[in-house]
């Protein structure tokens, strides 16, 4: 495959079946590779969109100061497109985000501000808030409200499932701004509504949720309750040892938030089982488990590896 | 019948400090319900007049209950019910 630049070369990810962990031929597994993107992640798709979109619409000009708030993996992508056009890039990130993610931001040219860690990435939106409207001239392209960033996933991650696997019955993906939830969900209603859109939402530790009260609670802009079938919470512990039976079985390297999905993806196909149903089931590899490496997911036991991850934002 | 319900940190003022507690009931509303006749006051930080709060989501056994039957969803012994307050990912 050859393309004009890295940056175009964004997105047409590999949907690979898993023969091992899918139950039975008539309930089957696929996942889609967007650890293949340019940065690694699924977020690549976003930050290229928003930016390009952001450019059309003239809010963005050169030499520009993009600001956004993020647990780390848009920072990243948007410190690589930001890089190729032209931009600055000043990242908000929570204090309790792994060290390769600082670097990565580093190595693409960005600058941090950190947030505190309790109240994860809700006081990175707010430290945000608060810098934007002290430095009018910055551009925050707001990943959990921007309409590009679902579009993204509705112009193409979308078709490319559809194409690739037009038998898909089930949809599973994280729940994070919801951008690639609510594109695909938008895509598949209007082209294959019977297509079940599954949410799996990561349960941190409890430094995450110290709000000082339920009013600071956030739900994404981009949020659409009605484009979701269910929404399943999945935990640190069930989330490392998917990453782990992933790795082991199916020899994907994927970072620890594609054990949530890939948990939520493996009860869809059991009720699929139960209740003597074929299932095509499609899920997101947001990113791969470079970055993640310093947290020991990897290593030791579940019990372990499940303290390693107490306190931090791991998807 | 005994059912497992975990506390937020946010509303462990109401529950003495306590992570875990228990509840009985056959729906969630009665679980809520329950949980308002042990620890006053936690009902309505849980529920206003539209229902469930848009800030506190609830899980039964890991499923979202504004996916399930809301309120009304149907409540079985040694299920688990989880309450978080909705926070930012991303």
């Amino acid at each position: 495959m050859r393309f004009d630049s890295l940056l175009d070369s964004v997105g047409h990810t590999p949907l690979v079946g898993l023969p091992r962990l899918s139950p039975s031929v008539d309930v089957r597994l696929w996942a889609k590779l967007e650890d293949r993107n340019p940065t690694g992640s699924v977020k690549d798709r976003a930050a290229l969109a928003m930016v390009l979109d952001a450019e059309r619409r003239g809010v963005l000009t050169p030499g520009a100061t993009l600001l956004e708030p993020t647990s780390g993996n848009t920072g990243i992508s948007l410190a690589m497109v930001a890089k190729q056009r032209g931009y600055q890039l000043i990242c908000v990130m929570p204090e309790n985000t792994s060290a390769e993610r600082a670097q990565l931001l580093a190595i693409w040219g960005a600058k941090v501000i950190y947030s505190p860690a309790a109240g994860g990435s809700n006081e990175a939106v707010r430290v945000a808030k608060g810098l934007a409207a002290e430095n009018p001239d910055w551009v925050m392209l707001y990943q959990y409200g921007n309409p590009a960033n679902a579009l993204a996933h509705y112009e193409n991650t979308g078709p490319e499932l559809l194409a690739d696997l037009p038998s898909i019955t089930h949809f599973v993906a994280g729940l994070g701004t919801t951008g690639t939830l609510m594109g695909v969900g938008r895509f598949f209603r209007e082209h294959k509504p019977d297509v079940s859109i599954v949410a799996a939402e990561p349960r941190y530790g409890e430094l995450v949720y110290g709000l000082r009260n339920l009013d600071e609670g956030f739900i994404p802009e981009l949020y659409d309750e009605t484009l979701l079938t269910t929404r399943f919470s999945v935990g640190p512990s069930d989330a490392v040892r998917r990453t782990r039976e992933l790795l082991e079985l199916e020899g994907i390297f994927a970072g620890v938030s594609t054990g949530a999905i890939l948990h939520a993806a493996l009860g869809i196909a059991a009720k699929a089982v139960a209740a003597k149903e074929s299932a095509d089931i499609a899920f997101i590899v947001c990113d791969g488990g470079w970055k993640y490496l310093s947290t020991g997911v990897y290593e030791g036991s579940l019990d372990e590896a499940e303290v390693a991850l107490e306190g931090q934002l791991w998807a | 019948m005994s059912i497992e319900v975990r506390i937020p940190t946010i509303l462990r003022p109401y529950t003495s400090g306590e992570k875990l507690v228990t509840a009985q009931g056959i729906t969630l509303a009665e679980v809520i319900s329950d949980l308002e006749i042990n620890y006053p006051g936690i009902g309505e930080r849980l529920i206003d007049e539209n229902g469930l709060r848009r800030f506190i989501n609830i899980y039964v056994n890991d499923e979202d209950v504004r996916f399930l039957d809301g309120l009304q969803s149907v409540i079985a012994d040694n299920d688990s019910i989880t309450i978080l307050p909705a926070v930012a990912g991303g």
